[in-house]
């Protein structure tokens, strides 16, 4: 009778912490659920229905020379906006964060418009003007040089639309670089340029990495204004995203499902990439 | 090396943060420039460094005229209140920061490093992080990196305004005895006047933008040269002449006024000579201390500080009768109402 009283006595106790575990809260349902029908389960289609095409044909479709071209322009060209953005972006963020001049609030306020931007309406400011005869495009024509409707058009549409995500992951953290630091550096006899070299840019550089990271990936993505700004010719100047788009238009439902496989693999690999550096970027912080 | 100001102004403004400034530290001092937040004294520890410019006037060191020289040719080790250590740096590459910009022998650096690790007690941290330290550690770190480079100066500002109590007092007490190894002329700011007292071979006392009082801890304490000094370097009880403290022998003039000490009086418990009669209101425990507050008979209050043990052997109650007998008052002429806007102009008359 004890035994029993005291073993039912250790069943009460234990329950709570059972139910604690077992029982998965409301907030987790919701998550979950969320998830599940908003990305898991397109994405799992989209594997999915690769994965009924056979390791062969898969391969085939995904290495055709017409692919391989345009994971090219689309690769190359979204990782040179990248780094040139990251360099502009990082000279914006610093001018805005470091002086005070009339308009700051106005320019500041101009370099989310990519995000806000329908990217139709990017690209077709962009091709106008830097068609032949548009306000910049006049201006290279003489050189021979033609940027709307070539890889050029591409790569200034993937500008455009990259360079917030630089500005607005540096700028906070320019900002929270104390003056002393500068400070601290002069004292000891750094110039500006030493001081800018080996005290300001390294805290900021996993940052910018970040930024560029982010710009990246977004410009693998764009597809809006790439397509008015571009030919989208194959071999010359035609982008995976569009690609996937003109296979979908000859019913080739089978090759954009593998484009779209190979893209979203990449995406996969570069976010982890991100989550990576902005871990890394936290690594001195108190 | 000497640092010379001569009649240094400097305005941000309207605000004027250093008026006609003038102050010798000698050679191998250790100087507190010491006052309330917008004194002046972080401005003027940073003209010195050469942060910021006078708008007039001159600054020398070692009799080398600085007033416009960049701060990296100044020589000066600049110690900051938040360290502004940098955190990508390890505390060795920190140290070693000035000597690598001045590019000299990886051998000598390896040297001065060790050296200065042993100098700081933080041996077999070279590898680590600024952020994997104490801000105690941090805050030696930040001095050693200064230190390194042999300025002629030393500078710090609140250095160690960011600290908690207890590593605050062993920091300072560690800053004195390196002081007193070094002989390096130091020049620290600080609002806590325990603190200057502590570590300070002279105290400047500053007040809106003016020196109010040049002087050792001692002097400065026992012989302020004004009102603001007085309540500034320690608590004061303010009598006004009609205080029945001069019922008495004291004579008190309308146009003065009286300065006390808390612990400057004597209690009695029975009536002795000219003492006062005063009622204990509160009794507070301070440690070592214990602070009474009294009425007078003109419901005036009064704070009186004993020590324990006196304490303990008159055994007070509160709402008991007591008799005070001041010991030292000191007097000031009046010429202004508020005690903190006096001018550094007032004659001490009597102490």
């Amino acid at each position: 009778m004890t035994s029993f009283i005291s073993h039912l006595e250790t069943q009460l106790r234990r329950k709570p912490q059972q139910t604690n575990s077992t029982r998965i809260s409301l907030p987790w349902v919701i998550t979950i659920g969320y998830l599940s029908l908003i990305l898991l389960l397109p994405l799992a289609a989209l594997i999915t229905k690769s994965l009924t095409l056979g390791m062969g044909e898969f391969w085939q479709a995904a290495t055709a020379p017409i692919a391989l071209s345009a994971y090219e322009v689309t690769f190359v060209t979204a990782l040179a906006a990248g780094i040139i953005n990251g360099i502009m972006g990082t000279l914006v963020a610093w001018i805005l964060v470091r002086y005070q001049f009339p308009g700051k609030k106005i320019v500041d306020a101009v370099i989310d418009i990519p995000f806000a931007v329908p990217t139709s309406v990017a690209g077709l400011v962009l091709a106008t003007i830097y068609s032949d005869n548009g306000w910049i495009g006049q201006l290279f024509t003489p050189f021979g040089i033609k940027i709307a409707f070539t890889r050029l058009g591409v790569f200034v549409a993937m500008l455009f639309i990259s360079l917030p995500f630089i500005v607005r992951t540096v700028q906070p953290v320019l900002l929270e670089l104390e003056p002393e630091i500068e400070q601290a550096a002069w004292s000891l006899g750094a110039s500006e340029s030493q001081t800018f070299w080996r005290v300001i840019l390294p805290p900021v550089i996993p940052a910018i990495l970040t930024g560029v990271a982010l710009g990246f990936s977004r410009a693998v993505g764009e597809y809006g204004s790439v397509v008015i700004v571009a030919s989208s010719i194959p071999f010359r100047d035609l982008i995976a995203p569009v690609l996937v788009f003109q296979k979908l238009e000859q019913y080739d439902y089978n090759g954009a499902t593998v484009i779209g496989t190979v893209l979203l693999l990449v995406s996969l690999v570069l976010l982890l990439l991100i989550n990576f550096l902005q871990q890394w970027s936290r690594r001195y912080a108190d | 090396m000497s640092i010379t100001i001569s009649q240094v102004s400097k305005k941000f403004g309207n605000f004027q943060a250093l008026d006609n400034i003038d102050l010798d530290v000698q050679p191998g001092t250790l100087v507190a420039l010491l006052g309330p937040s917008g004194s002046g004294k972080s401005t003027l520890l940073r003209t010195v460094a050469g942060l910021e410019t006078p708008d007039q006037g001159r600054v020398r060191i070692n009799n080398r005229d600085t007033t416009n020289l960049d701060i990296r040719k100044r020589n000066i080790g600049f110690v900051f209140q938040h360290y502004a250590l940098f955190k990508h740096l390890t505390v060795r590459e920190n140290i070693s920061f000035g000597l690598d910009i001045r590019k000299k022998p990886r051998q000598v650096i390896k040297q001065r490093v060790k050296e200065l690790l042993e100098l700081i007690q933080l041996e077999g941290f070279g590898d680590r992080y600024p952020n994997q330290l104490s801000g105690g550690q941090r805050q030696r770190v930040a001095l050693a990196r200064a230190l390194a480079v042999q300025p002629e100066v030393l500078l710090l500002d609140e250095p160690f305004g960011a600290l908690d109590a207890k590593v605050r007092q062993e920091l300072r007490d560690w800053l004195r005895r390196l002081h007193d190894e070094v002989h390096l002329t130091s020049i620290f700011v600080t609002h806590d006047r325990e603190e200057a007292m502590a570590v300070a071979d002279k105290i400047v006392v500053m007040n809106q933008g003016k020196i109010e009082q040049v002087g050792t801890p001692a002097e400065v304490y026992e012989h302020p040269a004004n009102p603001f000094v007085m309540s500034f370097v320690g608590e004061v009880n303010v009598l006004l002449h009609t205080s029945p403290i001069f019922d008495h022998a004291h004579r008190a003039n309308p146009a003065t006024r009286f300065f006390v000490r808390p612990h400057d009086f004597e209690v009695f418990t029975t009536p002795q000579g000219d003492s006062v009669l005063a009622k204990v209101k509160r009794i507070i425990h301070l440690g070592w201390q214990v602070q009474l507050e009294l009425t007078l008979g003109d419901r005036s209050s009064l704070i009186v500080h004993l020590n324990r043990e006196e304490f303990v052997r008159l055994d007070l109650k509160t709402e008991q009768n007591v008799y005070l007998e001041p010991r030292q008052i000191k007097c000031f002429e009046q010429v202004k109402q508020d005690l903190f806007n006096s001018p550094a102009d007032h004659h001490q008359l009597a102490s």
